[in-house]
């Protein structure tokens, strides 16, 4: 894939201006801000957290803050700000395969239906169609039903609710770089089927669906921990936010920290992203900016 | 079933519920049944899938006009001011708030409301939808879900009536009004909120999706008797026949309401022709 190397060479300089761009920007700015504290947090977890996780403490149990546990302590004398703080690592590690298995999935469907066009591309229209007739939300919900709740799976099927998008836009772009006058030279002179997708197609259309996967990435983050939150995502022992706002909420009357601490990482992790992928959709591609990234 | 369940009792199940046939056979016994409109019967208490959704239907269906009303009651206005003075604390604050509405969830602004009102302040029920025909107790009750579903629509309308005022108040006709001497309030209202309004439309019916799958959190969080509240009691009994039943609905309604806001876009906006490529679609 020298095509590959080439395009992500060249976007060395442009990547550097991007990030110059954005962070000239006052909400640009407050976004890098949170992102990076965000990968800052979840590169370095088990140095920064206080605490293990998941090591209860029974006789501590709904602390409010103190000084030594600075975010208070949930139902079995957990230190929150440490499940918080890992928390983050976890709701990245769902968030992140996700959205990329969907640009993939969504890019080979969409290329596979724009390029060929006709009967494939109807019938995969179709399919796409039907899968957005579910709510996202619903959607994973019957899926994570039928697969049982897991990490893997609530990622498989986050991302499952994420591909048609991503189809849409590539063969909607596909349709208009096809008829390019280029495309047609380069088919003169004798290139391949391959080498036009590679070469041509493929670096014209990549661009929005990135833009596409920075704005789906919080979505996917409210969506793991929504479906933690029901008990159909990822598992109790482990620390995700939605886990632990189930945990608050059963307990809410008798303390508020449990709620508040995921609560607030789970809002400013969103924020960040969100104004990040806004940030980059009207730097990089301003036709974007009545896509929402929020599917059906 | 759970695994100790009685052989001869699976068996009959089994057979009642047709799942002794081959897959393909099911599935199309499904939709000949569901277009019929039978869904198939309550695992747990024998009852037509479809009552029981009838059932639970309107709570949801009030719950999402209520959150809808809020938030055009509280969003639009937001948005008209802060387009009539652009760059001001209001609007910079208009703007901070409805990106911070926007991404947050319903579960959040649900547990957060919860939080406050019924815990803390001890006002307003915490728990169910109350009863329909004592109407200001099931308003009490309505008044958080809504609120909590409302916040992230908010957000938005306040977003995007403030693009579409500032677009509108550039035009012409704003022009000609304001030279005729017309209040700066009737012309935003009046004027030029009718042609920033229509986006909106077209938000509505695709973002309806996001509405019924906010909904199911909210009805949780607050024990209210509705769709999601239901597919997700149906799924801790692994009741399949209502957790397919309200999937099904959902995306029906989802469906027809893009339908509608797309047809409606074309009445609202007589500009919009269906054959014009980019047009209502």
């Amino acid at each position: 894939m020298t095509a590959m190397t080439r395009l992500l060479t060249r976007g060395g300089a442009a990547t550097r201006d991007t990030l110059r761009d954005v962070a000239g920007r006052r909400t640009g700015l407050v976004a890098l801000l949170l992102v990076g504290t965000l990968l800052f947090v979840v590169a370095l977890a088990p140095v920064i957290a206080p605490y293990d996780p998941a090591e209860p403490h029974i006789e501590a149990r709904l602390q409010g803050p103190s000084a030594e546990h600075w975010l208070g302590t949930d139902h079995l004398g957990r230190d929150l700000l440490s499940r918080a703080i890992f928390g983050a690592r976890l709701a990245l590690s769902v968030a992140l395969p996700a959205g990329a298995l969907a640009l993939l999935v969504g890019l080979l469907i969409g290329l596979l239906a724009g390029y060929v066009g006709g009967r494939t591309d109807r019938a995969l229209v179709v399919l796409m169609d039907s899968m957005q007739a579910f709510p996202a939300v619903i959607l994973a919900l019957g899926l994570l039903a039928l697969l049982g709740p897991s990490l893997r799976n609530t990622t498989l099927v986050i991302a499952v609710a994420f591909a048609p998008a991503y189809a849409r836009m590539a063969r909607a772009s596909v349709f208009v770089v096809r008829e390019e006058p280029y495309i047609e030279a380069e088919r003169s002179l004798g290139a391949g089927n391959r080498r036009i997708l590679v070469t041509h197609v493929l670096p014209n259309i990549i661009a929005p669906l990135f833009i596409l996967m920075a704005i789906n990435v919080p979505v996917a983050v409210t969506i793991e921990a929504g479906l933690s939150f029901l008990g159909l995502g990822v598992p109790p022992p482990q620390p995700s936010w939605g886990v632990m706002l189930q945990d608050g909420f059963e307990l809410v009357r008798e303390a508020p920290w449990p709620v508040l601490v995921p609560g607030l990482a789970l809002m400013l992790t969103t924020l960040g992203f969100t104004l990040l992928g806004e940030a980059l959709r009207d730097r990089l591609d301003p036709r974007l900016s009545g896509v929402d990234g929020r599917p059906g | 079933m759970g695994p100790r369940a009685d052989p001869e009792f699976a068996a009959k199940v089994r057979e009642q519920m047709g799942l002794d046939s081959s897959v393909p056979t099911q599935v199309v016994t499904f939709l000949f049944d569901a277009v019929r409109g039978d869904l198939g019967q309550d695992f747990v208490t024998n009852r037509p899938v479809t009552q029981v959704i009838g059932a639970y239907l309107p709570h949801t269906v009030i719950l999402a006009f209520a959150a809808l009303g809020l938030a055009a009651a509280v969003g639009v206005p937001l948005g008209v001011y802060a387009a009539s003075r652009p760059g001001s604390a209001v609007d910079n604050i208009t703007s901070i708030v409805s990106v911070s509405f926007i991404t947050m969830p319903s579960y959040l602004s649900g547990l957060l409301l919860l939080l406050l009102f019924p815990v803390m302040l001890g006002v307003l029920p915490a728990t169910g939808a109350g009863e329909i025909t004592n109407p200001s107790d099931y308003l009490t009750h309505l008044i958080l879900p809504a609120a909590a579903l409302a916040v992230t629509w908010v957000g938005y309308l306040a977003r995007i009536v403030r693009s579409g005022m500032l677009e509108t108040l550039g035009s012409n006709h704003i022009r000609a009004a304001r030279a005729l001497g017309l209040s700066e309030r009737l012309i935003a209202y009046r004027y030029a909120l009718k042609n920033a309004i229509i986006p909106t439309v077209a938000l509505l019916g695709v973002s309806l999706g996001d509405l019924l799958g906010g909904a199911i959190f909210v009805e949780v969080i607050f024990a209210r008797p509705g769709l999601g509240y239901l597919v997700v009691e149906s799924l801790a009994d692994r009741n399949y026949p209502i957790v397919r039943g309200v999937v099904l609905v959902t995306a029906l309604l989802f469906v027809s309401a893009n339908l509608l806001a797309d047809l409606s876009y074309r009445f609202l906006d007589p500009r919009v022709r269906v054959d014009q490529p980019g047009g209502a679609r």
